[in-house]
């Protein structure tokens, strides 16, 4: 019997339909896999003094054998053996951990007061949380360097309420508090948008059915609100932590010298020691990282669907 | 036809005895939403074991009086009473009512079990009776099999059945039902109809049912409370709403009638009966036997149910009867029924109603037909509001 998608015109073979999925495709060929590759090579090289900086990539198919016996994999040896590595690893992992859970406490009840709030407001909050892509990351995060600093605008405000004497001043900037605070202002809006287009979906009858059933409202949040916005949390969660653990920029300008993290040093080995094998194989070691969480992510998302 | 009627539906009238105490009262409900009033000012006694019914197209207040009882919404004015005590201010999760949702609002993210174990355990029943109790419930909806699925596993029918037994689970004093068959096809709804009154029997629970179904209403209802804009029309068994309407709206909304506007012409000792009214429709004289405040010169409308109207290709031997004559302008053909719509000399049109007792193709009236249409003196109506 034949079946109804063999004659379904949609399931033909269609040389535009295939133009249109392989367009993503290429596009991630061109621009994930081809560059990574060539970091994976170039952290199976060795440094040298030269111009780049490392033992050629790919000398031809007749040198293939010399090619394969080259590749070495000492750079991560290297990586393992030198504490200063592994804690910078460790180090990113907490700061992102803790700022991913400091951005959920604090976007969980903005998306929540969102979704609950009236549906003509509702864009118009959505817009206000958007609102800080219209200014420059970069200016952004500068701005938060005028408002910490020891002669900041906060020292001033602290003064002018009388939280701090006259010769006093906070000590936020270059520390990482100030880190954490940078994080979690950035990233507010990717964790904010996730929760409320779950939070927002959510059937309030739900909620009138677990109070008609005796529920009280606090206990019926974490029985029903939040159980069903765990989607919503997962892909914030997934969505701010994944690009946090390799933040450079913000440590960077906000954190002190003894802030670890692991772009920082990513770009302390590529630009400072200009030792790019070991750079790389410092990326590589970080995506591998990074490549489990999205693993759990991508899980979650298909048990959902 | 249900499968099994369950025991003989008993006598049951608590509101005909005046010393009968409501279990639950609305005592002079108003509700208004910003400047939109809901209810309005509204009066009502609902007896314990009673099914009772809401009924009236949707914005008529059905759904807020309700959803007033459950808790959800508090009256801006008056007060409601169970079991005469005033439940004022208290909040939901701790009313003994319990609702079911048009919706099911079924919890998704659990499976028909934990839905219905959901209720007892917020009153931190131990594990072993919240399970006995799910599973007597499950076993009285006839979904056992089905207790590890999640809601969207199962079939309309089956989630009405799940959100049903969550509700039931509680034993509440008063099972609240919120449109609970608009989302099931015809049949299953006529099939579960009857299981609903059969439930509500056996377990001799107070049921309060919010529709705009009028047939769903006088099938399953003890009462009737009919509803328009805020304020209740009529309350009254299903057969009294439906053979004595108090007003045109009530007689209009249940059902299929004639109305004819007219005035009275006399009353009583005219036609040397007591009770006789003689109404002139503008030209045609009809005469219906009640007692009737109406008195000569009341403009009253005359009501009579199709089903009670016959129709006739010959000319009544009683001319004296009431009796139109008219020129048969459409059929309706319902399978059981067939619906004439009779056409009068000024334009009015009468509707007729004719079981199909025999199974004839061709009917002996049709299209064109002049026909007599005659119906008895107690068939009609007056209706003065």
């Amino acid at each position: 019997m034949a079946s109804v998608s063999e004659t379904h015109p949609a399931n033909k073979p269609n040389p535009a339909r295939w133009l249109v999925v392989a367009v993503p495709y290429l596009w991630l060929l061109l621009f994930f896999a081809a560059p990574f590759l060539i970091i994976f090579k170039i952290s199976l090289s060795e440094t040298t003094i030269a111009m780049p900086p490392y033992t050629p990539l790919f000398e031809g198919f007749g040198a293939f054998g010399d090619f394969v016996s080259e590749l070495d994999f000492d750079n991560y040896l290297f990586l393992t053996g030198d504490p200063l590595y592994i804690e910078a690893y460790l180090s990113s992992l907490r700061i992102a951990v803790i700022s991913t859970f400091l951005l959920l406490l604090i976007g969980y009840p903005m998306a929540l007061a969102m979704a609950r709030a009236p549906t003509m407001l509702r864009p118009t909050l959505v817009m206000l949380v958007i609102l800080p892509f219209w200014t420059s990351f970069l200016i952004r995060v500068y701005a938060w360097i005028g408002i910490l600093k020891p002669d900041g605008l906060l020292t001033l405000l602290f003064r002018s309420v009388g939280l701090l004497g006259v010769d006093d001043q906070v000590q936020i900037l270059r520390t990482d508090y100030a880190v954490f605070i940078g994080i979690v202002y950035s990233y507010l809006p990717f964790m904010v948008l996730p929760l409320y287009s779950a939070l927002e979906k959510m059937d309030n009858t739900l909620l009138e059915a677990a109070s008609d059933l005796g529920c009280p409202p606090w206990k019926a949040f974490w029985k029903i609100t939040f159980p069903l916005s765990l989607p919503g949390v997962i892909a914030g969660s997934m969505i701010c932590f994944i690009p946090i653990t390799g933040e450079f920029v913000i440590p960077d300008l906000l954190g002190g010298a003894d802030t670890l993290m692991i772009g920082k040093t990513l770009w302390t080995e590529f630009f400072g020691n200009r030792d790019w094998p070991l750079a790389s194989a410092v990326a590589v070691i970080l995506l591998i990282m990074l490549v489990v969480p999205i693993m759990i992510f991508q899980n979650q998302q298909k048990k959902v669907a | 036809m249900a499968k099994s009627l369950g025991p003989v539906k008993r006598k049951f009238s608590p509101w005909a005895d005046p010393s009968a105490v409501p279990f639950i009262r609305f005592e002079n409900i108003t509700k208004r939403f910003g400047t939109f009033t809901a209810v309005d000012n509204l009066t009502l006694d609902i007896y314990e074991r009673e099914f009772f019914s809401l009924l009236g197209p949707s914005g008529c207040g059905k759904t807020t009086l309700m959803r007033m009882l459950a808790g959800f919404e508090e009256p801006t004015e008056g007060r409601i009473l169970l079991q005469g005590k005033d439940i004022s201010g208290v909040p939901p999760y701790r009313r003994p009512t319990n609702m079911m949702f048009q919706s099911y609002a079924l919890f998704p993210h659990m499976t028909v079990e934990k839905n219905v174990a959901f209720g007892l355990e917020q009153d931190n029943l131990p594990k072993g009776e919240v399970a006995a109790r799910v599973e007597e419930m499950l076993k009285l909806v006839k979904l056992e099999q089905f207790a590890k699925r999640k809601p969207n596993q199962l079939s309309g029918g089956q989630r009405q059945r799940v959100a049903l037994a969550r509700s039931l689970a509680k034993r509440p004093k008063v099972l609240l039902l919120d449109e609970p068959l608009g989302a099931l096809d015809k049949k299953l709804r006529e099939e579960t109809q009857f299981e609903l009154m059969d439930l509500q029997t056996k377990l001799g629970l107070t049921f309060l049912i919010v529709t705009h179904d009028q047939e769903e209403a006088m099938t399953v209802s003890d009462r009737i409370a009919v509803m328009d804009k805020g304020l209740i029309m009529q309350v009254a068994t299903p057969a009294e709403i439906y053979e004595a309407p108090n007003s045109r709206y009530v007689a209009d909304f249940i059902g299929d009638i004639n109305i004819l506007e007219g005035t009275v012409t006399s009353t009583d000792s005219a036609l040397g009966m007591p009770g006789s009214v003689r109404i002139d429709c503008d030209g045609i004289a009809v005469s219906v036997e009640q007692e009737c405040q109406a008195v000569k010169g009341d403009k009253v409308a005359f009501a009579v149910r199709p089903e009670k109207v016959r129709i006739s290709p010959d000319q009544p031997a009683d001319i004296s009867a009431n009796a139109v004559y008219g020129e048969v302008w459409d059929i309706g053909y319902l399978g059981d029924f067939s619906v004439f719509l009779v056409k009068l000399a000024d334009g009015r049109v009468v509707r007729a109603a004719q079981a199909n007792v025999s199974r004839l193709v061709d009917r002996p009236i049709t299209f064109g037909d002049m026909v007599w249409l005659t119906w008895p003196l107690d068939a009609g109506l007056v209706l003065t509001r």
